[in-house]
């Protein structure tokens, strides 16, 4: 049964994993990529911790320490990528109806 | 920030961090734990940790884990449902929001938690303003679009952080 359930909660955590790397793949520019990416990665990586310490009790603590840390650290370096691309000029999905950011540095200029 | 604990909080974490990750209490490894915990406070005196201008409200506490979880899960289901529809249906925008909150490690969370919630990317953050990319805006006006992104996680934040 425990052994059943850490299964289900593994898989679960590759499902959004794979549906992660399948919205980098397909998502238009930069920014669209990078926010499919942060969720599903992040989402994904605490289940797979989650069904590990199903699967193994005794390893809990540091499972979840290791998701805290993630969880703390993957938005982080999500955030920073998006600002250096914006710094640096990529050019957004030309969808993108506003940009808010290139407007203000513009206005300070 | 004229917090005269903030060094023994920084300690603090510092070492229970080590102590879990080892899961023991042995001498050498606390003694390890002890120099290098030292050695961190002493070089980063202004360090945050979690605990730097953290008020012990637990309600509002379990509010933000229980409201950030649900915005996470949120987040993953409507960028499946982007991800493996046939188009790519995204409307982005960059769009301005501006929070209330001053304290550095929540201001921190606020950006970390837009990154994490459905279809919004913190870019930049500038004095009271944060930048969000927005996969399907629905708004431009920055009024709007900070009682959409911003007002949820800033009323518990407020009270944790304030």
């Amino acid at each position: 049964m425990q052994s059943l359930l850490g299964a289900i909660v593994l898989t679960a955590g590759a499902v959004f994993l794979a549906l992660g790397g399948l919205g980098v793949w397909r998502m238009p520019d930069t920014w669209t990529r990078i926010q499919a990416g942060t969720k599903a990665t992040t989402l994904g990586m605490i289940l797979s911790m989650a069904g590990a310490a199903i699967l193994m009790p005794g390893w809990t603590i540091k499972l979840v320490l290791i998701a805290l840390f993630l969880m703390f650290t993957n938005p982080l370096s999500s955030q920073v990528l998006a600002r250096a691309a914006h710094r640096a000029g990529v050019k957004p999905d030309p969808r993108t109806r506003f940009d808010a950011l290139a407007a203000d540095e513009e206005a300070k200029r | 920030m004229s917090d005269r604990l903030a060094p023994a909080k920084l300690f603090a974490t510092t070492f229970l961090f080590w102590i879990l990750l080892n899961g023991s209490l042995a001498p050498d490894v606390a003694v390890v734990g002890l120099i290098v915990a030292a050695a961190i406070t002493y070089f980063l005196p202004n360090g945050l940790s979690f605990l730097s201008g953290y008020k012990a409200k637990p309600l509002a506490t379990l509010g933000y884990i229980a409201f950030f979880f649900k915005e996470l899960i949120k987040a993953n289901l409507s960028m499946a449902h982007l991800v493996l529809m046939p188009t790519i249906a995204v409307k982005p925008a960059f769009v301005k929001v501006r929070t209330k909150l001053t304290h550095p490690v929540g201001r921190l969370l606020l950006a970390n938690s837009i990154t994490l919630t459905p279809g919004t990317l913190s870019v930049e953050i500038e004095g009271e303003h944060i930048y969000v990319h927005w996969v399907v805006a629905e708004t431009t006006d920055p009024e709007a679009a900070t009682r959409k992104i911003v007002a949820g996680f800033e009323k518990y934040l407020e009270v944790i952080y304030g």
